[in-house]
């Protein structure tokens, strides 16, 4: 397998009223992304325990998106807001346990904004080529 | 060394409560060919069924069809299932259709679980269906792994309070208030301005009848102000809302006038007295003054006075003048405090401003005014009592022209078409061409726009009037010394390239989301569309619902529409509102925290995380309110024991989801 065929595989979690409602709209209107995303639902971003995302790294993913509502649109009024101040502690663990910054992104995306989500996975998926697979992956796994 | 003892504490971080014999039934929906014609479902099937805890999987073409949920309830009896998946489209539109199959089939709606193959796999996938299917297959995995760890759960049922709070009152809010109204309920109207009206109020005609706006609007406004159910709050706005779909706390703020509205009449003796004299901004664009006291305009509900203290100095001749003693330079605002149990938004916008962008010399130019503008000179109560004049040398024009499309349909502005302003501008060409029949009315366009009942007919009548279509986006406007305007304009039909002179040149504008939408949709959480305007819940089936249960939009606070379909809109909104009012009660979601008392230590963290005050501490121990817990799950990441746990997305199922995202190669 080449560099060029590896797929890297991106763990996003979405929330269920912004940007899992984004992915919709990407899908709506047909914004064509490579197949790494894997994506899970929750309810608002302040429900993603920084412990999702360490795990989702252990067990082997080559990048972790956070992802929610614009700041001020969320839908539990600061879900979006206390994401963010998780996210900020997680920068500094994935620097800890030696990952390059960008396999850990947050993005705040609307229900509407189809095509920055498309974009935005592109985006990551590109980068995440370009550094190969998360040194955190364990042995043997896809 | 480290990896390994995370992964030994991640053990026990998802704990297990998998059913002891999970039983699930896999339905793969082709979709037509929206997910059949790129994802391989019987592939997508058969991997399933190889799964632990599958017993029953399968391929419709339409899950969500009749035959799809009969597949479905059979197939709970037939295997003994006590989880569905089903692998389609999104939860958003379609989750709650299949929970409610799935408990017609006997099981506990919670106990389904929802993949999205089409939006998230076959629809961004379609050039490479191996990869859609490999991926289809995955997700589908993921949502096994979930499935087996779902627990039954139960929505409350809470009462609702009989009251509606309606925000915004032009044609949309005003119909929305009667509605309810008459169907038995007490409404709150409240409107930022001293009247209500809205943008109907200022306009002269209305297309395709070309009848009087006002005429029309003002017994509206007048019967508004008689139902005995609605009260009305004008000079208001909403500061604070609070709760959820029944049982809403919304805190207004009454703007003082200056004026008893109780004992003024509205009699106007005060504004003729009044010295000071400013341009009226409010009412008439602009053009034309009003005074330091002033009443809105002659058709104004409630007809009260209003001061406005930024221009006021104070002298108390209106004071003297007014013979109802009704001026009060010493009033307060004052807030109301209200229970509502839904509330319909129908806050409106803004006309497009061309004048920070100078769009064909907007602002540059005197004679170069906005649509809304001309119906003020056109209005027979307006500035000019109706007589069109151009305002560099009050001359009435003889060469008028339209550019169609200023602010809409413009990647550089807004991307989006703005509707009404193909038919205001026809409206307003005939009515120049009735009024004075040997001026001269041209219209540039890029397309004209006109598809509604009668609509089509109007722009026949509009051309048979003589006026002059010329098809093309002018490219510039220039100024002479004597004010007259040069439009350069082709006509991309006959290639011929023209410069335009005229006396009047007005721009057609279109609807921009307002600053004060904005305020309230931010105040109610209210979804925003990509245009600016308040998003709905669904573009089709759910056109004035929001995603927040019990509040619902209309009129052009969800999008530019004209008046027939904003007062339908209005109707609309009160119909879905009044369902939760008739039935006295709502069904909140099942999905809440859990507090697990043993693990508990009573730290309190959890407590100022809820936004919506759910969670209290009492002698050391956590208490829940399950009617306020709107289950976001928030606090559950903040607890440092596990204690609390969010249902339908605890630790061991988002985790097992994570976990098997992966899989071990050649397993």
């Amino acid at each position: 397998m080449t560099d060029n065929e590896w797929e890297p595989k991106i763990v996003a979690f979405c929330c269920n009223w912004c940007s899992y409602g984004g992915a919709d709209t990407a899908g709506m209107g047909r914004f064509q992304q490579p197949s790494s995303l894997r994506i899970i639902r929750v309810m608002c971003s302040g429900r993603i325990d920084p412990m999702h995302v360490l795990n989702a790294f252990l067990e082997g993913a080559d990048a972790v998106l956070v992802t929610g509502c614009h700041i001020g649109d969320c839908h539990y009024v600061n879900g979006n807001y206390k994401a963010e101040v998780r996210y900020r502690f997680l920068e500094e663990m994935v620097r800890e346990l030696g990952l390059e910054p960008e396999r850990l992104q947050l993005n705040w995306i609307s229900a509407s904004e189809g095509e920055k989500f498309a974009n935005f996975v592109r985006d990551v998926t590109a980068q995440v080529k370009q550094l190969g697979p998360s040194p955190l992956k364990p042995e043997g796994v896809n | 060394m480290a990896q390994e003892e995370s992964i030994t504490e991640t053990e026990e971080f998802i704990e297990t409560e998998e059913a002891s014999d999970p039983r699930i039934g896999v339905f793969v929906c082709e979709c037509g060919v929206n997910i059949g014609g790129v994802v391989n479902c019987r592939a997508v099937a058969d991997y399933a069924a190889t799964l632990p805890g599958v017993v029953h999987s399968t391929v419709n073409k339409y899950t969500c069809s009749d035959a799809g949920q009969s597949e479905i309830k059979q197939a709970i009896m037939e295997y003994d299932l006590n989880r569905v998946l089903v692998a389609s489209c999104t939860p958003k539109t379609h989750e709650s259709i299949f929970r409610a199959c799935v408990e017609e089939g006997g099981l506990n709606p919670y106990l389904f679980e929802f993949v999205n193959i089409r939006e998230h796999c076959s629809w961004i996938h379609m050039q490479d269906k191996e990869s859609a299917t490999m991926k289809a297959s995955e997700l589908v995995r993921m949502g096994i792994s979930r499935a087996r760890l779902l627990e039954p759960l139960q929505s409350t049922e809470v009462p609702v309070t009989n009251r509606a709070l309606v925000i915004g009152a032009g044609v949309a809010g005003m119909q929305a208030a009667l509605d309810i109204a008459d169907m038995g309920y007490k409404v709150y109207l409240v409107e930022k301005n001293p009247s209500i009206g809205g943008k109907m109020a200022q306009l002269d005609k209305t297309f395709p009848t070309n009848d009087c706006s006002i005429c029309i609007l003002g017994p509206k406004m007048v019967e508004v102000s008689r139902n005995r159910n609605i009260e009305l709050m004008t000079y208001s706005e909403v500061e604070e809302v609070n709760g959820y779909v029944g049982n809403f706390k919304a805190k207004v703020r009454h703007k003082p006038r200056f004026v008893d509205i109780t004992t003024c009449t509205g009699c106007g003796l005060c504004v003729q007295k009044c010295p000071i004299e400013v341009p009226d901004f409010e009412f008439n664009e602009g053009i034309g003054t009003r005074k330091a006291i002033y009443v809105p305009f002659p058709q104004a509900v409630p007809l009260r006075a209003v001061v406005d203290r930024s221009v006021c100095i104070d002298c108390g001749a209106c004071s003297k003048a007014c013979e109802s003693h009704s001026i009060n330079m010493e009033q307060e605002e004052t807030f109301s405090d209200l229970e509502v149990g839904v509330i319909v938004v129908t806050t409106g916008y803004d006309v497009y401003n061309p004048e920070p962008t100078h769009d064909f010399g907007y602002g540059l130019y005197d004679n170069v005014i906005t649509g809304m503008e001309l119906e003020r000179l056109l209005n027979a109560s307006g500035p000019t009592m109706g007589k069109l004049v151009r305002p560099s040398d009050v001359r009435p024009p003889k060469r008028i022209g339209f550019i169609q499309c200023v602010g809409s349909r413009d990647k550089k502005r807004n991307r989006y078409c703005s509707g009404f302003c193909c038919m205001y501008a026809l409206k307003d060409a005939q009515l120049i061409r009735e009024k004075y029949p040997d001026s001269e009315v041209y219209i540039m366009y890029m397309d004209i726009r006109a598809p509604f009942r009668n609509y089509e007919e109007f722009y026949d009548r509009a051309r048979d009037m003589g006026i002059k279509f010329i098809r093309g986006k002018p490219g510039r406007v220039t100024e002479d010394k004597d004010s007259n305007i040069t439009v350069r304009v082709e006509d991309t039909l006959t290639n011929n390239i023209y410069n335009l002179e005229l006396d009047l040149l007005v721009l057609s504008v279109g609807a921009v989301a307002s600053e004060s939408s904005e305020r309230v949709r931010q105040l109610l959480k209210v979804s925003r569309a990509a245009d600016g305007f308040m998003m709905e819940a669904h573009p089709k089936l759910k056109p004035v619902d929001t995603t927040l249960d019990g509040i619902f939009i209309g009129g052009v606070t969800q999008g530019p529409k004209d008046i027939p379909y904003s007062v339908s809109q209005g109707s609309a909104c009160a119909a879905r509102a009044t369902r939760y009012l008739a039935q006295g009660k709502a069904s909140t979601e099942g999905i809440t925290v859990d507090v697990d008392r043993d693990t508990c230590v009573g730290c309190g963290i959890c407590v100022p995380m809820c936004p919506f005050q759910a969670l209290s501490m009492t002698d050391g121990k956590l208490e829940i309110i399950k009617a306020l817990c709107k289950g976001c799950g928030t606090c559950a990441v903040a607890c440092p024991t596990g204690a609390l746990q969010q249902d339908h997305f605890k630790n061991n199922q988002i985790l097992a989801q994570v976990r098997s995202a992966f899989i071990f190669e050649g397993e």
